[in-house]
């Protein structure tokens, strides 16, 4: 008998971390405003109040400190989870995350390892000023040294965030804003997948459709709309950007001979262009049609009254089915 | 200024500063003798290390020659629970924790990119990005104090972080963000900047227009300017201060003035931005030769001085042969600690490389 409870996404993500702190007294949480507040998004909410300062704090308003620091605690022998407010401002951060969190496994010959976590809201659809609703996930998938998650559902949510925090990679832990409140069952007892698995959410038999984080739900609302006009869509909710799982992803391809690639981020050297390359060199035989993307424009991210128009909805994602069909 | 040794090498310490003379109690000749030896050890080596370069077996040097009093007493104050988190000049330093120094010639020959091991020698790995590593210092130390382990009755119970940085550094965000986290924590930890006057060839006085010395105040770090080139002001302070980040009474940073004689790595011509005179200047106060006249004046003879520069040459061979006899590395070590837990795209590529150069086997 599995335990399953509703919550939203938002919910599972601070029960998935309330356990991970139970579990394991070296896990710290910090950020700006996660203490007291909850943190903006409200993601921390509460366990201030049950773990108490010494486990979650806030911090200076200081991305590469923040970062920075997390490093030396983890040296220390701690599992820091930072988050950074929103993903706009992760690049005072970059430097660290990428000249030094990625690398010191590597530069330390295995002596160091790096259980980090980097929670980040990222995506549009809020209605928010600029830097508040980007998707910078593919410069991250693009640094070795890093995992990249990004769940899509509140179960995913639940589990993931504590195999991130399990995991002595250093792992970016991207969190779909647009749907924290999205409400889902959450299966207390046991884990769906490891943490770098993709999983095919809705069968289908015509064509493939990738995508993570909140995509996901786009994706699902384009193969029900397709469905009622006798079109089978398959989509694979990635759930993992770096490393990706090629093999769920090649034999949905096999299966159905086309596959289109969703994404918010901008679509020139994204997530999708990766994958459009590795399913063109692994599955070549099987392709009726070129695999193609639907992304965000290669434009800095619109001002919100532009932004329905940015983001790809169900009906951009069913104008690329179409195309891919008429091969 | 804190000044302990005189460039003529009389020791005197104003009262001001006597807080700092009582840590001399702590040393003994053999200290004394200590510190010139491993002085010198870090100049020859420096000498040696550029010649490899030369000779083109190291791909770059970078010299510290100038800075033996500053990295050599600072290091000697550090304990032996205490972690050394360094820039990536700090030869001298390493000598003073015992770090192996063909482990830091095997990185600037380019087998690895560091390799040692930072918990076990508490010396962690050079930071080539500048100023990167002062969070990371200022994150240990304050997991330091959540471990609750400063300001205990029992010293060996306590530990401090020691963070080096040059004057060039101090212009980096992370610097300033590192002392910032550090005030506002109150975490066990020294800042120790050497400001060597010359990042590459932009002069300190384009990097700030205070003294660095006073740098931290406005963050809540207190700090004060030693004499670089003196071996005994070097140790006493960092002594001082690392002894107060241990009780709990939180960061601390010291500003070593000191000059890089030297060039910022065998890659630089110093001859286009500074002039000789005031290399000339520089060299007249060399922290070895105070310390020689320390010594001398101490009734230390010719033979210990003899001693120390046959050690420095027997060193010298030892090292030039260590150096030739650096194999490859092996390509799996470009693959195998990207990660430390299994990752199917490097475990793939690895195994493509080593059958495609396998291919290559038996060809003419």
């Amino acid at each position: 008998m599995s335990n399953f409870v509703e919550m939203p996404i938002a919910r599972a993500i601070t029960a998935g971390l309330r356990e991970a702190m139970k579990k394991n007294d070296k896990v710290l949480v910090f950020g700006q405003d996660v203490a007291q507040l909850g943190g903006v998004f409200r993601v921390t909410e509460g366990l201030f109040s049950e773990f108490g300062q010494s486990r979650i704090f806030n911090s200076p308003i200081a991305e590469a400190g923040i970062v920075g620091t997390a490093i030396g605690l983890a040296m220390r022998g701690y599992s820091p989870v930072a988050e950074i407010q929103f993903e706009g401002f992760i690049f005072p951060a970059f430097n660290q995350i990428t000249t030094q969190l990625a690398k010191l496994q590597n530069r330390s010959e295995g002596y160091l390892t790096m259980p980090v976590v980097i929670r980040v809201p990222y995506g549009g659809g809020i209605g928010a000023v600029e830097h508040h609703s980007e998707s910078p996930e593919a410069y991250f998938a693009h640094t070795p040294g890093l995992r990249v998650v990004t769940p899509s559902n509140p179960n995913d949510a639940y589990w993931m965030i504590q195999q991130a925090i399990e995991s002595t990679d250093p792992v970016m832990f991207f969190e779909p804003k647009r749907r924290y409140w999205q409400k889902g069952q959450v299966n207390l007892d046991q884990p769906p997948m490891d943490l770098h698995s993709a999983r095919v959410l809705h069968e289908g038999s015509q064509v493939t459709v990738v995508a993570y984080g909140p995509m996901v739900a786009t994706c699902l609302q384009a193969a029900e709309i397709a469905a009622s006009e006798g079109i089978s869509i398959e989509v694979v909710d990635l759930r993992s950007i770096s490393p990706i799982d090629f093999a769920t992803v090649i034999s949905s391809v096999v299966k159905t001979g086309r596959l289109v690639v969703a994404h918010e981020a901008s679509t020139a050297f994204s997530v999708s262009s990766e994958i459009a390359a590795r399913v063109t060199e692994q599955a070549f035989y099987h392709l009726e049609a070129p695999v193609l993307r639907v992304g965000g424009f290669d434009v800095p991210y619109p001002p919100a009254k532009l932004e329905e128009r940015f983001l790809p909805d169900a009906d951009r994602v069913l104008e690329a089915v179409d195309r891919v069909l008429t091969y | 200024m804190v000044q302990i040794l005189s460039p003529e090498g009389e020791l005197g310490v104003p009262s001001a500063y006597s807080v700092y003379a009582q840590y001399l109690e702590r040393l003994t000749e053999a200290d004394y003798l200590k510190f010139y030896r491993d002085m010198a050890r870090m100049r020859r080596f420096d000498h040696e290390a550029t010649a490899l370069q030369r000779q083109g077996q190291l791909g770059l040097w970078i010299p510290a020659i100038g800075q033996e009093a500053a990295q050599i007493g600072s290091g000697y104050a550090v304990g032996h629970n205490d972690h050394i988190f360094p820039s990536y000049r700090e030869h001298g330093v390493a000598i003073t924790h015992g770090i192996d120094l063909m482990s830091i010639l095997k990185m600037l020959r380019g087998v690895n990119h560091g390799g040692w091991n930072p918990d076990e020698t508490r010396f962690h790995l050079y930071a080539i990005v500048l100023g990167t590593q002062v969070p990371h210092a200022v994150g240990y130390a304050m997991g330091v104090k959540f471990d609750g382990k400063v300001g205990n009755a029992k010293a060996e119970d306590n530990l401090a972080v020691i963070s080096y940085f040059g004057d060039g550094a101090t212009a980096e965000g992370e610097v300033s963000e590192g002392l910032l986290f550090s005030a506002i924590n109150q975490s066990p930890i020294v800042f120790f900047c050497q400001n060597n006057q010359w990042a590459i060839s932009s002069a300190v006085s384009s990097q700030t227009r205070v003294p660095l010395y006073q740098r931290g105040a406005g963050f809540g770090v207190p700090g004060i300017r030693i004499d670089g080139n003196d071996v005994l002001a070097s140790y006493c302070v960092t002594a001082k201060h690392m002894d107060d980040a241990r009780n709990g009474d939180g960061p601390f940073l010291i500003e070593a003035l000191t000059y890089r004689i030297g060039a910022h790595t065998t890659s630089d011509d110093p001859t286009k931005y500074r002039k000789e005179e005031e290399v000339e200047y520089w060299r007249a106060r060399d922290p070895l030769t105070r310390l020689e006249k320390f010594l001398r004046r101490q009734g230390i003879k010719d033979d210990f001085f003899e001693e120390v520069e046959h050690a420095g040459e027997t060193m010298a061979a030892e090292i030039r042969a260590a150096t030739f006899a650096l194999g490859e590395p092996p390509i799996e070590n470009m693959f195998n600690h990207v990660y430390s837990q299994p990752h199917p795209e490097i475990a793939e590529q690895l195994a493509w490389v080593k059958e495609y150069e396998s291919s290559f086997e038996g060809d003419a």
